[in-house]
């Protein structure tokens, strides 16, 4: 029985793959922006979700890094180099500062850890506005080309979308490496009980500055290609909300899920679109929404899931005990 | 017998009130030493200062000679020393093998090796062993958490022998356990220090489980050493009547 189970996932996740490469074909321009942005936003949000649903790091400052990334790529690929090279330095540069913002995490937590990070994500921000030499400051950087691949040009919105959900395929089975690795075990001890993990000989300061980190590093990945998404980039997107949105993406779809930021990510990029019609009283019906959702399923959707699946197994373990139990009856 | 660990003087206070007072004392290779007295004497603080849980006012605590005084747990783990602690640790959401594996993944390999090599760190096999022999095998799959207390106790032992550890420190393994499991829980201890030859420190207020289990006695009070030796002496000692077993 499970191993049809199985075979439907499959089945249901190829079915779902085809349908993100064959469909947006007969998108407009704006369906294909839309769609772009939520393979760039589920990209960020997975990173969150691996430091704050895997690792249980609260975290502030995940629209930080989509910035850190973003500028990293807007700037080197208007002096000429390439994107992927661009993306590169992006990782880099976001890994390397997600680690030092991982330090306060190994004194503080909780809420402490979420003003610290909150403090750092204003930081950025900051920069981002403030040192126009670098950034253009409020005038941002404009002309963000889009790059060429194997020959072909990614100007048209569908071969970009193509180049974004390519990256979140391949993001997608690096995260699902990491968390089934030994790393993903330990990253989930870090949550549950770090005392305990401690004394099994795992390197809590270590592993919780890699969560850091590599969360961190999915954003600069996400914020690489909004930059050429967009091809214009300025301060205001990588606020303070940016971060509180891809909380709720991560919260929303079930931290800790791997399927959660993929979901969340939908409904905070699509459900505004398809709410449109309501006009001004879609952000009322979104936060409505979230909260009446957080109240059923403080888990997240995927929460709900997780549940009914669990109430099946356990309702399928009670009769087959209650199976055998009459047959050591009619035996006795 | 050659000791194993040497504790020399140890102290701990928390603002006024010391906890441990002067400890000293050593745990000989292969023995089965028990730690008992009243609640508060600091027994755990003691367990504490030893494993780096706590940082000791004073003293000095030895492993095989060496001295590790002031070494962080996962360390201290790496060297070989394990615990259990007084209320259950285990990770309710990994199933039972899960835990296991989590428990012995820190001693395979190092930290690239653990990202890119196999992702149950090829301990799927011994964690199996662990579970067949705390009888869990119908469990095996089942999230820790579901387990009863009884099971998630054994589980919470089993989880400490996954690093083949030669020093293990049990805090309480017989509390809130029912008399059935427990004697399945000393059986599997004892045969744990007999087979892999590991040494044991116990915890324990369960008297009988104490005196059968363990080959030395040391009797704790108000932070210190009250008393120590085989556990017909012990049991005996005047002073020990007094402040813990009761006429």
């Amino acid at each position: 029985m499970s191993g049809l189970g199985k075979s439907l996932k499959i089945a249901l996740g190829l079915a779902v793959i085809a349908g993100l490469i064959i469909v947006p074909m007969n998108f407009n321009r704006y369906g294909l922006f839309i769609l772009s942005q939520w393979a760039v936003m589920t990209i960020a949000a997975m990173g969150l979700n691996l430091t704050l649903g895997y690792a249980g790091q609260v975290s502030l400052a995940q629209g930080a890094f989509v910035g850190i990334g973003a500028y990293a790529a807007a700037i080197m690929t208007t002096h000429g180099w390439p994107l992927p090279v661009a993306i590169l330095v992006a990782i880099i540069l976001s890994f390397a500062v997600g680690w030092v913002l991982g330090y306060p995490a190994l004194r503080v937590q909780h809420h402490y850890l979420a003003f610290v990070t909150l403090a750092f994500s204003t930081l950025a921000f900051l920069v981002f506005r403030n040192e126009s030499w670098l950034t253009g400051g409020i005038y941002g950087i404009s002309n963000i080309p889009r790059p060429h691949f194997f020959g072909i040009p990614t100007n048209k919105p569908l071969p970009f979308y193509y180049v974004c959900l390519g990256s979140l395929a391949i993001v997608s089975v690096a995260v699902w490496w990491l968390i089934r690795s030994p790393w993903g075990r330990a990253f989930m001890a870090l949550r549950e009980n770090p005392l305990r993990a401690q004394s099994l000989g795992v390197d809590t300061r270590r592993y919780t500055l890699m969560a850091f980190a590599i969360g961190s590093a999915l954003g600069g990945v996400a914020g690489a290609l909004y930059a050429p998404l967009t091809q214009y980039i300025d301060p205001v997107p990588f606020n303070l909300s940016l971060s509180l949105d891809l909380l709720m993406m991560v919260i929303v779809g079930g931290a800790g899920f791997f399927l959660g930021p993929f979901l969340g990510a939908m409904i905070a990029v699509l459900l505004p679109e398809w709410l449109r019609f309501t006009e001004g009283y879609y952000l009322m019906l979104y936060a409505v929404a979230v909260m009446l959702l957080l109240i059923w399923s403080p888990t997240g959707i995927l929460g709900i899931l997780d549940r009914y699946l669990a109430e099946r197994r356990t309702k399928a373990a009670s009769a087959l005990r209650a199976v055998a139990k009459s047959r050591l009856e009619t035996a006795q | 017998m050659s000791a194993v660990l040497e504790v020399t003087d140890i102290k701990k206070s928390f603002g006024g009130i010391t906890a441990v007072d002067g400890v000293s004392f050593d745990v000989r290779e292969g023995e089965i030493l028990g730690l008992i007295g009243p609640n508060g004497c600091g027994k755990s603080t003691l367990f504490n200062c030893i494993l780096g849980q706590l940082t000791p006012t004073g003293g000095e605590v030895k492993l095989d000679g060496k001295v590790v005084t002031g070494l962080r747990p996962a360390e201290l783990n790496k060297l070989g020393v394990s615990r259990t602690f007084q209320l259950l640790q285990v990770f309710p959401k990994l199933s039972v093998r899960e835990n296991l594996i989590l428990a012995g993944q820190e001693h395979q390999g190092n930290m690239a090796s653990r990202l890119v090599g196999r992702s149950d760190a090829g301990l799927t096999e011994t964690a199996n062993q662990m579970i067949g022999f705390f009888k869990l095998d119908h469990l095996a799959a089942e999230p820790a958490g579901g387990l009863s207390y009884g099971q998630q106790k054994l589980l919470d032992a089993a989880m400490a022998f996954m690093g083949g550890p030669r020093l293990v420190l049990l805090d309480e393994p017989a509390g809130g356990v029912n008399p059935s499991m427990l004697s399945d829980l000393k059986e599997r201890l004892v045969a744990i220090n007999r087979e892999k030859n590991a040494t044991f420190v116990v915890i324990e207020h369960n008297m009988e489980f104490v005196m059968s289990l363990c080959s030395r006695v040391m009797v704790m009070a108000e932070g210190k050493v009250l008393a120590m030796g085989r556990p017909d002496e012990v049991r005996k000692n005047p002073a020990v009547i007094e402040a813990y077993l009761g006429h």
